[in-house]
């Protein structure tokens, strides 16, 4: 059993229809902790200590918030800055995240096809995403391709259902220990490898 | 010592110890205890003391010369002379319309007109203890009301001393000596120039206190041992009121005109803490003597004309106090407040009757039963004002809820805010503007007007009745913010919403770290002490002059609040156990101030290395020094 904490990072999450959807699946799965950023520190002021405890007492970390400008929110590169501090996460001694997991969760208003050399954003998620993935090499952790929600702003109700379906089955995954890290990389997004295990099921 | 003597202490004491505390318990006050308990020891009651209750008074009169000598302290020249317009135009209007009537009346009744004059000045009292107290217990203190309650007892309290100055002047009779002043040569003197000897002892007071007074406290002061300063008070205090009653003079009088030349002084707040004890107890001790002198055989007999004589002394003064009250344009609901809580006889008339008695301007059977009317009337005092918040201000003043209200659907806000000052206001504008209504509880029917005027849904009356809790709707509520200004009134409706009302969340107002400990004994989780976030605030504003950078102070001040919380919530449970206490608290403000050294530092690595390179400098250094002997 792995235990997963998500670091929820939304600064109008009360206007937010797809993380909205996505949490009400997973907020009450038992090994799953949602640690709501934007509630907790209104005045930006992390509490280094507790968020390190918490940190240590999950297998894997989930970064979920919407893509604005290219990255994350504030509060979640505050976090960042905070609580992956040296001596802790990283440098001498620093070896408390060793060997978890770590992928970020993101909803985007462009749709995949905008995020490629030759689309309006000219780079793909996986180049947007470089500091997380470096930041989590510094702390010895594994990094995840993403999960992503795209285009949010033509999605159905259908279609919300389904993605918020597919971020269920993927936590089960996690939780239940049932994937393959190799594997998973392979993939530019957590949701094709969904795809294809679906599929192979299937077949 | 003698036997007689700690048998009478033992008697006055027990008076106070049991009838004080019912008294307060009852709502009427310590004054009224003090009389009580005197009854029940007197003569006319248990009969524990007998004739020697009036030498007792005598002792006990040197309370009353205490006083003064605190009224005197008290006025910082100033603060007077801020309020001078509402002391001086307030107090006088009530006083010289008060005895003017009772002048009149009594001429009319046969009286002979400086027995009338003297009479209608004592009457002209009201009660400081009782009215302050209760203004404090109801927390009114700072409504209009209040306020010129406040101006018209002090212009009463500073007035006695000229009256007690000019009573000889009514009398027909050359008098004996009161209040144990020994005889002299004062006395023989004709009226006018007794009154030329006074004015030259004022002087000679106040050009004493000002160039030997001040200088021998200093002296004092640097010995550093508090009994002397303790002793130098008291001796200050009796050594006025000997040389002013050598000269045959009131000692009450000198003892005022040395609280006022000393009030100036940087040792005003040592003395009044140093005498004030002293005050009280012997204060405590000339009511009881009071109470214990009261002829019970006059009221006996003449029931009636001691029950008129007390309605038409309320009746008279609270009508001049309404008149005085609509001179100075109070709200109805303000002004019947004012009147009917000045309307009793204070206790200075005891002082005044006592006198009036001992020049002989007044006969003892006439001194005998207005001490009774006085007494009397103290009691009244409650029992009006009862009758008046139940009965009297819903039907005729402010409504308690808006009649326009009563047939609109009866909507019901989540949140109810029980006091609306300062700090109320600022949460129910605040909740406003961000479009929550609320349901604003509050006393002062000035404010109730204005906000109804403004939009609110207000009720008007004291938070902690039931009823009225209910009324604004209690019971379909979510949130009670309980923001009332008296801690003790907080604290109160705090617990009775508690307790009858247990699905509201309280989020209590709290002044101080004490009052939030109260709170948290009363298992409210949601406490915000006045002074905390403002005053960081105001720190943090600090660090920024000084040269801090803006955001690294505001971080500490966040950090100072979050310390600060966890360690109110570490200490509550030990502050009834005081030595634990003490060593939690010094424990605590270590830990403040480790951390707050930590986050003051420029290079913070102790508790606050965010945002800071520094640490891992020399692992890059290394790092860099490994590639470029590899390249």
């Amino acid at each position: 059993m792995n235990r997963i904490l998500i670091l929820f990072a939304h600064p109008r999450f009360e206007k937010s229809r797809v993380n909205r959807a996505l949490l009400e699946q997973v907020g009450t799965m038992p090994e799953v902790t949602l640690h709501d950023l934007y509630e907790e520190y209104p005045d930006f002021n992390i509490h280094v200590k507790r968020e390190q405890e918490i940190l240590s007492m999950h297998d894997i970390i989930v970064w979920q918030h919407p893509f604005y400008m290219y990255g994350a929110p504030a509060l979640l590169k505050q976090w960042t800055d905070l609580v992956l501090e040296y001596g802790w996460a990283h440098g001498e001694g620093g070896e408390f995240l060793k060997d978890k997991l770590v992928f970020n969760c993101l909803t985007t208003g462009g749709s995949r096809a905008v995020y490629a050399a030759d689309g309006a954003c000219r780079f793909s998620l996986g180049e947007f995403l470089l500091p997380f993935q470096q930041s989590a090499c510094l702390c010895r952790m594994i990094y995840l391709p993403p999960f992503a929600v795209q285009g949010t702003y033509l999605l159905t109700q259908d279609d919300l259902a389904h993605h918020a379906e597919d971020y269920r089955n993927l936590l089960n995954l996690l939780v239940k220990g049932e994937f393959d890290m190799d594997d998973m990389r392979c993939f530019p997004l957590l949701n094709d490898w969904l795809h294809r295990k679906r599929e192979a099921r299937q077949l | 010592m003698n036997h007689s003597f700690l048998q009478d202490a033992l008697i006055y004491l027990a008076a106070a110890i049991v009838f004080v505390p019912i008294a307060k318990r009852l709502g009427m006050g310590s004054v009224l205890g003090y009389l009580i308990g005197g009854i029940m020891v007197g003569p006319f009651g248990l009969g524990f003391v007998g004739g020697e209750g009036k030498e007792i008074m005598h002792f006990a009169e040197f309370g009353v010369v205490m006083m003064l000598f605190l009224i005197g302290l008290e006025l910082e020249p100033v603060h007077f002379w801020r309020l001078r317009h509402q002391i001086l135009g307030t107090g006088s209007l009530q006083m010289i319309l008060t005895t003017l009537i009772f002048l009149a009346v009594f001429l009319a009744v046969g009286l002979k007109w400086q027995a009338a004059l003297a009479m209608g000045l004592a009457l002209s009292m009201s009660s400081t203890a009782i009215v302050l107290q209760t203004l404090r217990e109801k927390g009114l203190a700072q409504t209009e009301s209040g306020k010129s309650s406040f101006s018209v007892l002090l212009f009463q309290d500073i007035s006695v001393i000229p009256i007690l100055a000019l009573l000889p002047l009514l009398s027909l009779h050359v008098v004996e000596a009161p209040a144990g002043a020994t005889a002299a040569f004062f006395e023989t003197l004709p009226g006018w120039a007794q009154t030329l000897a006074l004015l030259f002892d004022v002087a000679l007071i106040v050009l004493g206190g000002r160039f030997l007074l001040v200088p021998f406290l200093r002296f004092i002061a640097r010995v550093h041992l508090r009994e002397m300063f303790t002793a130098s008070a008291l001796f200050i205090v009796m050594a006025t009121a000997y040389i002013v009653s050598l000269v045959g003079l009131s000692p009450a009088l000198g003892t005022f005109l040395a609280g006022v030349v000393l009030a100036n002084s940087e040792y005003r707040h040592e003395l009044e803490s140093d005498i004030e004890p002293f005050k009280g107890i012997l204060l405590g001790l000339f009511f009881i003597s009071v109470g214990a002198a009261i002829n019970f055989n006059l009221m006996i007999d003449r029931p009636l004309l001691i029950v008129a004589l007390v309605a038409g002394v309320v009746l008279l003064k609270a009508l001049v106090l309404f008149v005085t009250g609509r001179f100075i344009r109070l709200s109805f609901d303000q002004n019947l407040l004012f009147s009917l809580g000045l309307s009793q006889v204070g206790e200075f008339a005891f002082v005044l009757f006592a006198f009036i008695y001992q020049l002989r301007i007044l006969s003892g059977e006439w001194t005998d039963m207005m001490m009774g009317v006085t007494a009397l009337s103290m009691t009244l005092t409650p029992i009006l004002l009862l009758v008046n918040e139940r009965l009297i201000a819903p039907r005729f003043g402010t409504r308690r809820v808006e009649e326009k209200e009563a047939d609109a659907v009866n909507v019901r806000h989540p949140v109810i805010i029980a006091g609306f000052g300062d700090f109320g206001s600022v949460v129910g504008r605040f909740l406003k503007a961000n479009g929550i209504e609320c349901t604003v509880l509050d006393n002062d029917s000035d404010r109730v007007d204005l906000l109804r005027k403004m939009g609110f849904k207000v009720f008007y009356g004291d938070a902690t009745r039931l009823d009225i809790l209910k009324a604004a709707g209690a019971e379909e509520a979510g949130i009670l913010v309980a923001a009332i200004g008296s801690p003790d009134l907080n604290s109160d409706l705090i617990a009775k919403a508690r307790k009858y009302f247990p699905h509201l969340t309280i989020m209590g107002r709290a002044e101080g770290r004490l009052e939030a400990y109260d709170l948290i004994d009363r298992d409210i989780r949601n406490i915000y002490r006045e002074s905390l976030d403002t005053s960081v605030r105001l720190g943090i504003d600090v660090l920024v002059k000084l040269g801090f950078r803006r955001y690294s102070a505001t971080r500490a001040g966040q950090n100072f609040i979050r310390y600060d919380e966890e360690a109110l919530w570490k200490l509550a449970p030990h502050r009834h156990d005081e030595d634990t206490y003490i060593y939690n608290a010094r424990e605590q403000i270590h830990l403040q101030e480790q951390l707050l050294t930590a986050d003051r530092d420029v290079n913070p690595a102790v508790n606050d290395h965010a945002w800071d390179s520094e640490l891992s400098t020399d692992e890059f250094r290394e790092a860099e020094a490994k590639d470029d002997t590899r390249a």
